[in-house]
C-alpha cells in the first residue's frame, strides 16, 4: 500500500473522529470551537517549516517564510483569541 | 531510536492531544483547558519539527515565526468581540493560504515537468483549496468589515461563469498532471483559483455570513490536509481532517437554522429580496400597541419570569452591557431571567453567546432554541431586542417564504415586548405578524437608548 493510500485511510478516519467529537459541542461554545479549530488548521506551519528548512534557492525560501508567517498568525492569534473568549464564560453565582 | 520514528511518535502525541483538546472544548467548564491542550499540542509539533530538520537558514525561519506570532498576538488581544467573525475569517484565509503556499513551494522545488500522478494531484489540489480559501476569506472579511458592500453582488450569468471557471481549472489541472507541468500554467491555475474564491463569496449576503465563515473554516482544514498529502505528513492530514469535520458540522447547523440548503446559500443570493415581488408596506391597516419605557419597565418588574431574545441589532447598538444591567435589576426583584439564543442571532455560530459572556451574563442563563422553546408558554414576558425573522410566527405557515425556519416561540408567552426601531422587515423582507398581536407591546427606539431608558425606569419601579 502506497503512502497516498495510507494517507487516505488516516484522513477518512480522522474526519469521522472529528464528527464524533464535535457533534456534542453545545451551541454556546460554537464560536470558541470555531476559532480553536481554526488555530489547529494552522498546523500547516509544520509543512511551512519543512519546506523553508529544505529550501536551497530563493523562491523556496521566500515561499517557505511567507507560509510560516501566515500560519503562525493563524496559530498564535487563533489560540490566544479563543483563550480570551473562554475566559469570559462564567457560570452564574450559586445563590 | 531512529530520529524519524521519534518525530512520528511526537506527532502522534500531538494528534491525540488535539482530539482531547477538541473534546474538552465541548463543555464550558473544561473548554479553556481544552484550548490550552490543543495549543500545547501545536507547540510540541513545532518544536519537534525544528529539532528534527536540518535547517539551512535559521535566521529566516526564526524571523517568520516571530513576525507571525507578533501579528497574531496583537490581533487576538485588540479585536473587539463584535468583530470576531472578521478575525476568524482572516485567520481562516491565512491558514488556508499557508497550505497553498506550502504546495507552491513544493511545486517549485520539483521544478515542474513530469510530477507523476500522486505528486501532481496532491500539489495542485492543495494549491487550489488553499487559494480559494485565501481569496474567499478576504472577501468575507471585506463584507463583514464593510470595506465592500454586505449586499449580495450578482450579475447576469455569474453562475455560468463560476461553472466555466471551475471546469477550466479542472481541465488545466488534468493536462498538467498527465502532460507535464509548467510554471506558467501553474501560475495561471493559481490565478483562476483566486478569482473563483472571490466569485464564490461575492454573491452571498451579509446575513448568510455564518454559513460562509463555517464553510471557509472547513476549507482551511481541508487545505491543511491536502498539504499533508503533498508532504506525506500525517499530523497535517489528521489535524486538517478534524478541522474540516468541525467546519462542516457548523455549516450544516447554520443552514438548518436558516432552513436553507448549502446550495441555496451559495447560489440563492438571499437578501437581494426586493426583486421578489412588490415591496411590502409593514403594518398597513393593522394596529400596534405602542408602549414607552415606563410602561415596559412596569410589565417587566411585576413579572415572575422573563425570557430575553437578543438579536444582532443588540450587538450592533452595543447594548449588551445595558441588557445585563436590566437582567440584574430584575433578578434582584426576584424575577427569573433567561436568555434565548437563536443559532443565527450573531454573525457566526455562537457569536451572541460570546457577546453576552463579555457583558458578564453567566452562561448558565443562556439557552438555545431546543432547550427553551417549550418554556415560552409558561413565561410572563418575552422581551425581544433587535431580532425579527427568528421570532416570526409565519414560519409555521407552509405558504410563507420562511416556512419551516426554526423560530423561537415568543408569541406563546403571556406578554411580548418588542424593542425595535420601526416596523421594517428583517433580512427575509417580510412582515412580522407578531407585532400586531394583542399581547404584543411595541417599544420603538434604537436598542441602546431604549435599553438605557428601560434600565432607569426599572430602577424606579
Amino acid at each position: 500500500m502506497g503512502e497516498l493510500m495510507i494517507g487516505l485511510y488516516v484522513f477518512v478516519l480522522a474526519v469521522m473522529v472529528g464528527f464524533e467529537v464535535i457533534t456534542k459541542v453545545p451551541p454556546t461554545l460554537h464560536t470558541p470551537l470555531m476559532s480553536g479549530a481554526n488555530a489547529i488548521s494552522g498546523i500547516a506551519v509544520i509543512g511551512a517549516l519543512v519546506v523553508a528548512a529544505q529550501a536551497g534557492e530563493t523562491t523556496g525560501q521566500v515561499l517557505g517564510v511567507a507560509a510560516i508567517v501566515m500560519a503562525m498568525v493563524n496559530v498564535v492569534g487563533g489560540f490566544m483569541v479563543t483563550d480570551r473568549m473562554l475566559e469570559m464564560f462564567k457560570p452564574g453565582q450559586k445563590k | 531510536m531512529n530520529p524519524d520514528t521519534l518525530l512520528q511518535l511526537v506527532y502522534l502525541l500531538s494528534a491525540t492531544l488535539f482530539v482531547f483538546g477538541l473534546k474538552r472544548l465541548g463543555s464550558p467548564a473544561t473548554a479553556r483547558q481544552g484550548n490550552r491542550m490543543a495549543a500545547l499540542a501545536m507547540l510540541i509539533a513545532i518544536v519537534a519539527t525544528l529539532v528534527e530538520q536540518e535547517i539551512l537558514n535559521w535566521q529566516l525561519i526564526a524571523l517568520g515565526i516571530i513576525l507571525g506570532s507578533l501579528i497574531g498576538a496583537v490581533a487576538a488581544r485588540t479585536v473587539k468581540m463584535t468583530d470576531m467573525p472578521q478575525l476568524v475569517g482572516i485567520f481562516n484565509g491565512l491558514g488556508g493560504g499557508a497550505s497553498g503556499v506550502v504546495a507552491a513551494a513544493e511545486f517549485f522545488r520539483l521544478g515542474g515537468g513530469d510530477l507523476g500522478v500522486e505528486a501532481g494531484i496532491t500539489i495542485l489540489l492543495s494549491t487550489l483549496i488553499g487559494t480559494v480559501t485565501l481569496s474567499g476569506s478576504f472577501i468575507a472579511f471585506g463584507k463583514l468589515q464593510r470595506f465592500i458592500s454586505g449586499a449580495p453582488l450578482t450579475f447576469p450569468f455569474s453562475r455560468t461563469l463560476n461553472a466555466v471557471l471551475f471546469v477550466a481549472i479542472l481541465v488545466i489541472a488534468a493536462t498538467q498532471v498527465t502532460g507535464g507541468a509548467t510554471v506558467t500554467m501553474y501560475l495561471v491555475l493559481t490565478g483562476l483559483a483566486l478569482v473563483l474564491g472571490i466569485l464564490l463569496v461575492t454573491p452571498i449576503g451579509g446575513a448568510d455570513m455564518p454559513v460562509v465563515i463555517s464553510l471557509l473554516n472547513s476549507y482551511s482544514g481541508l487545505a491543511a490536509s491536502a498539504a499533508g498529502f503533498v508532504l506525506g505528513n500525517m499530523i497535517l492530514i489528521i489535524s486538517g481532517a478534524l478541522v474540516g469535520a468541525a467546519g462542516l458540522i457548523l455549516t450544516n447547523l447554520m443552514c438548518k437554522a436558516m432552513n436553507r440548503s448549502l446550495a441555496n446559500v451559495a447560489f440563492g443570493a438571499f437578501g437581494a429580496a426586493d426583486s421578489t415581488g412588490g415591496r411590502i408596506t409593514p403594518g398597513e391597516g393593522k394596529t400596534v400597541r405602542d408602549v414607552d419605557a415606563e410602561q415596559a419597565a412596569m410589565v417587566l418588574a411585576y413579572a415572575q419570569s422573563v425570557i430575553v431574545v437578543p438579536g444582532y441589532g443588540l450587538a450592533v447598538a452595543q447594548a449588551q452591557h445595558d441588557i445585563r444591567k436590566l437582567s440584574d435589576l430584575l433578578q434582584e426583584r426576584g424575577v427569573t431571567v433567561k436568555f434565548a439564543i437563536h443559532p443565527v442571532a450573531g454573525r457566526m455560530p455562537g457569536h451572541m453567546n460570546v457577546l453576552l459572556a463579555e457583558a458578564d451574563v453567566p452562561y448558565t442563563q443562556l439557552f438555545d432554541l431546543d432547550e427553551i422553546n417549550d418554556e415560552f408558554s409558561t413565561t410572563d414576558v418575552a422581551l425581544i431586542v433587535g431580532a425579527n425573522d427568528v421570532v416570526n410566527p409565519d414560519a409555521r405557515d407552509p405558504s410563507s417564504v420562511i416556512a419551516g425556519m426554526p423560530i423561537l416561540d415568543v408569541d406563546r408567552a403571556r406578554n411580548v415586548i418588542v424593542m425595535k426601531r420601526s416596523l421594517s422587515p428583517g433580512f427575509a423582507g417580510i412582515d412580522n405578524p407578531l407585532f400586531y398581536l394583542d399581547r404584543t407591546m411595541m417599544f420603538f427606539g434604537d436598542a441602546k437608548g431604549s435599553m438605557v431608558d428601560l434600565v432607569r425606569e426599572t430602577k424606579e419601579v
